[in-house]
């Protein structure tokens, strides 16, 4: 009976990976000339970046720029998507236009942004909030539009103005949708940090990464890959965990 | 409470509909879906755009959104929001009022009482019953002491027994609390239980405004009398008691006996259904049994229906199409039928012909 099974086991599989990985490496089981360090490696490599710094420097300011392209993104997505969706005339006028922008991958604008921005702190922050701003305010979009209108009938009949609809009816009831939006993306803004970090920035994991490779340390690559896997799940979890405090009771 | 008048209104549905409710009436808008009810109960509160004129207690408020015209509205999915609890459901109409929080809660524990749903005030909708959503949502409905009540259907979504119960209770409510109020429903019996006046709805517009015991016996056109249940209607020439419940009355010749007990019997009637037809001499006492001609064979949708002449009397009888083709039925047929006693309705009023529609 798997629901029979405690928590901690599921961490059974990760153990025994870790477990092969160590012994294939110690063993030298792979083919060919790939320098693959045993796992016991990478955490020794771990502890000397995090004991000198390096790697809580590079972390914080993907961290930072993580944080504050996602906010300000969020934000924003969440404003524009709550005047869209709730204003009809609104979303018939800008609904074409993100229509537009929308499929255009983060990482697409990053030539332009180069050109336009330069390299500087303000380059991965905008490639941030352009990659959480569109799909967030997509997401709230739909979740106004699809509040059915019974629900705002109801409220008008009880007195309530527009505005206390929208924040008191209609933006709780699209909660569900925003946070759909929220938490797809707080996992895909750690994705594309590294990748614009990786091309243009100098710092960061993404560049730390680089500089790794063109050292040839794939110690240091594995723990950078480490800490990004580690950051998207705790992003998500963190939004799926918020959405389940504000709508369990009622969902 | 004041009273409702609609003029003239005019909606893609409507087609000029004028409609007086009178102060603390319960109006019932009776007719079948689509008819144009629940736009009516709409147009009344704001929520639909229209052409004429609604008044409360003789001022138009056409000009007032739906938010300000005090009007409660209980809904037919009824519409809890489902991310309130109770308590927060039924204060949402109070904190739009801007009454402050301890006024709000006094009221909210005040109709909590009303409703007898005390013990749900912290649950979330969806874990009530049908029942008690009903009770939050007519307690939310009626938090902010609105001037009007609107009722679409409150009671459709509920099991039958929950629903009788529930229309007893709210009718009573509706006379206690004095207000004026449209409801919504398709269902006749529903109708008749709930009624000081019948509006009967067909196609958008108004085809009867009566008490509910006329809009039955004095179906003021044939699309009254289909949606009713095409019943026949027969004036009495004479009645006299045989006691114990029991009168005799004669309609075109023919003595028939109702269960009636008191004044003298004006009119009867019954539906198609409750005429029985029999091929052949039923046994049993001679009571309502005549006999008859068939005139005429209409099969509809649901049921044949079969046109009998029974002395000087045109009757509609209607069967089952399954026990009609176990029966060799033809125009020009003499056959028997027994009218079934217990579904024959009495009107005692004299005053006829005067219709109530104001």
């Amino acid at each position: 009976m798997l629901n029979k099974i405690r928590p901690g086991w599921g961490l059974l599989p990760v153990v025994i990976f870790l477990a092969l990985w160590e012994l294939v490496a110690r063993f030298n089981l792979v083919p060919g000339q790939l320098s693959f360090p045993p796992f016991s490696a990478v955490v020794l490599e771990f502890y000397h970046l995090t004991a000198s710094g390096v790697l809580g420097d590079n972390f914080l300011a993907s961290l930072g720029r993580v944080l504050i392209g996602f906010c300000a993104g969020s934000i924003a997505g969440i404003a524009v998507g709550m005047i869209m969706g709730w204003v009809e005339n609104i979303n018939k006028a800008l609904h074409p236009i993100i229509s537009l922008f929308y499929p255009i991958p983060a990482l697409g604008w990053l030539p332009l942004l180069m050109l336009w921005i330069g390299i500087n702190e303000m380059l991965p922050i905008t490639i941030i909030f352009i990659c959480s701003f569109f799909p967030v305010l997509y997401n709230t979009v739909t979740g106004i539009r699809n509040v059915d209108k019974q629900y705002i009938q109801v409220a008008r009949t009880l007195g309530a103005s527009d505005a206390r609809i929208l924040t008191t009816v209609v933006m709780p009831l699209a909660l569900p949708n925003i946070f759909t939006g929220l938490r797809l993306e707080a996992g895909m803004a750690w994705r594309v940090i590294i990748a614009a970090e990786m091309v243009a920035i100098p710092t960061g994991i993404g560049a730390l990464m680089m500089r790794a490779e063109s050292l040839i340390r794939i110690d240091i690559i594995i723990v950078c890959l480490i800490v990004l896997a580690v950051m998207c799940l705790a992003f998500e979890r963190f939004f799926q965990y918020l959405e389940a405090r504000m709508t369990a009771r009622w969902s | 409470m004041p009273a409702i008048e609609l003029k003239n209104i005019c909606q893609y549905i409507c087609r000029d509909v004028s409609l007086k409710i009178r102060d603390k009436e319960l109006m019932v808008l009776l007719g079948p879906n689509g008819a144009g009810k629940t736009t009516i109960a709409n147009i009344i509160a704001g929520l639909t755009d229209y052409q004429g004129s609604v008044l409360f207690d003789g001022v138009a408020v056409d000009k007032l959104p739906a938010n300000r015209r005090e009007v409660g509205y209980l809904f037919q999915d009824l519409v809890l929001f489902p991310h309130l609890d109770v308590a927060a459901n039924i204060a949402y109409g109070l904190t739009a009022k801007k009454q402050t929080p301890q006024q709000a809660q006094s009221r909210v524990k005040q109709l909590l009482q009303m409703m007898k749903i005390e013990h749900l005030a912290s649950r979330y909708p969806k874990h009530l019953s049908g029942g008690e959503k009903q009770r939050v949502a007519l307690a939310r409905a009626l938090a902010p002491s609105p001037k009007v009540l609107l009722l679409d259907e409150p009671l459709s979504s509920l099991d039958m027994p929950t629903a009788k119960y529930l229309r007893t209770e709210l009718k009573q409510l509706q006379q206690r609390l004095g207000i004026t109020t449209a409801y919504v429903t398709h269902d006749l019996q529903e109708a008749e239980e709930m009624a000081d006046r019948i509006a009967v709805i067909q196609n958008g517009s108004l085809e009867q405004v009566d008490k509910p015991e006329r809009v039955f016996f004095y179906p003021r056109n044939e699309k009254v009398s289909d949606f009713i249940g095409a019943p026949n209607i027969l004036d009495c020439d004479y009645c006299r008691s045989l006691g114990k419940g029991v009168m005799e009355v004669g309609c075109g010749g023919l003595p028939i006996i109702v269960p009636h007990d008191g004044e003298s019997v004006h009119r009867i009637a019954f539906l198609p259904g409750d005429i029985h037809i029999s091929e052949t001499h039923p046994p049993g006492p001679e009571v309502n049994r005549f006999q008859a001609l068939v005139t005429s064979i209409n099969p509809t949708d649901e049921t044949v229906r079969i046109g009998l002449k029974a002395g000087a009397l045109n009757l509609l009888a209607g069967m089952p199409h399954y026990i009609f083709e176990d029966m060799s039925l033809a125009v020009g047929k003499e056959v028997f039928l027994i009218l079934k006693l217990r579904r024959i309705r009495v009107y005692e009023n004299k005053d006829s012909q005067r219709s109530d529609s104001n």
